[in-house]
């Protein structure tokens, strides 16, 4: 047997350990991005979730003019903290939308008295219907729709106050 | 008597630690009432990867959204899509992260060729050690 090749063995052993080793320091990644960035908002109906805002469908996301679309739940403690970014968006102009995911009118009501309410229509989605249909994975997820109902970005997690510059800009670009 | 109340009373308690005050949605729990289209289902079910419990299908999960994942699916199966259509739908949604049986595409098809790849070259090294043993004797 030539020499060299008594060291294959221990070559493919480096390698797979290199693999392993890579796999271990890094940092999971749990976030699951939605493939529907860059398409049309699919279409749906929601009920109203409160009383004192209308509901949401579709077609209110698609009137020219640049949106966001908020996706919170009175249970979902991240949408506490987001609170008062959404409020700051609604004084800068932006237009929110909101998807209320599996919840009670009573527990969205108590939750919008107690943290504000920075939304213009809030639809109720109780079985994740139109969540699934947007591809979003969990609460709170924001999505900046374009004029023609195009989604031009999906925002993971909770609004930082470092996010709220970044989503105006994409708002103003969108247009 | 009192300790029998707090007995009675015990046998009535209701969870309120639950993430939600919601009901479930109708199929989350409930199998279709067609045997075939409820197994159809269920093979999909187990092939779909939970979106907030990732080592989870949506059929081991017991997580809220996945018992939503359960109902769309029934309630698509039960309208008469195919589970193939299912499947589609929502990877056009999540990408092929959300399915346990991956598509072959120029990403994936490693995992389906290696091991073929990997029996051949063991055949080939197996058949040189046979050769050479022969040869001794």
């Amino acid at each position: 047997m030539n020499r060299p090749l008594l060291w294959v063995p221990l070559g493919l052993f480096a390698i797979f350990f290199a693999i392993v080793a890579a796999g271990l320091t890094r940092p999971k990644d749990n976030i699951v991005e939605s493939k529907m960035v860059g398409k049309s908002i699919p279409e749906f109906v929601l009920p109203a979730a409160i009383e004192q805002r209308p509901a949401l469908r579709s077609t209110d996301l698609a009137t020219g003019k640049p949106q966001l679309l908020n996706i919170f739940a009175s249970w979902c403690v991240p949408c506490i903290a987001e609170a008062p970014q959404l409020l700051a968006l609604e004084r800068a102009g932006a237009t929110i939308n909101g998807v209320a995911s599996r919840d009670t009118p009573a527990d969205i009501a108590n939750f919008l008295n107690r943290w504000g309410n920075p939304y213009q229509r809030i639809g109720t989605d109780e079985r994740s219907v139109v969540q699934l249909e947007l591809g979003s994975s969990g609460v709170p997820e924001t999505f900046v729709i374009d004029g023609k109902g195009v989604i031009v970005h999906q925002h993971i997690g909770d609004i930082r106050e470092e996010d709220v510059p970044k989503l105006l800009q994409m708002l103003k670009e969108a247009e | 008597m009192r300790y029998l109340l707090a007995l009675l009373a015990l046998t009535i308690a209701l969870p309120v630690t639950a993430q939600s005050g919601l009901p479930s949605a109708p199929y989350a729990h409930r199998q279709l009432d067609d045997p075939a289209k409820e197994a159809d289902a269920r093979a999909l079910m187990d092939e779909l990867r939970c979106l907030k419990c990732q080592s989870q299908s949506i059929a081991d999960s017991n997580a809220p959204m996945a018992g939503d994942m359960r109902s769309q699916v029934r309630e698509r199966i039960a309208a008469g899509d195919n589970p193939e259509q299912v499947r589609s739908w929502l990877i056009e949604r999540y990408g092929d992260w959300v399915t346990y049986n991956p598509p072959v595409n120029s990403l994936t098809w490693p995992l389906w060729f290696a091991p073929i790849m990997l029996l051949i070259v063991a055949i080939f090294l197996a058949r040189g050690r046979f050769k050479r043993r022969k040869d001794k004797s």
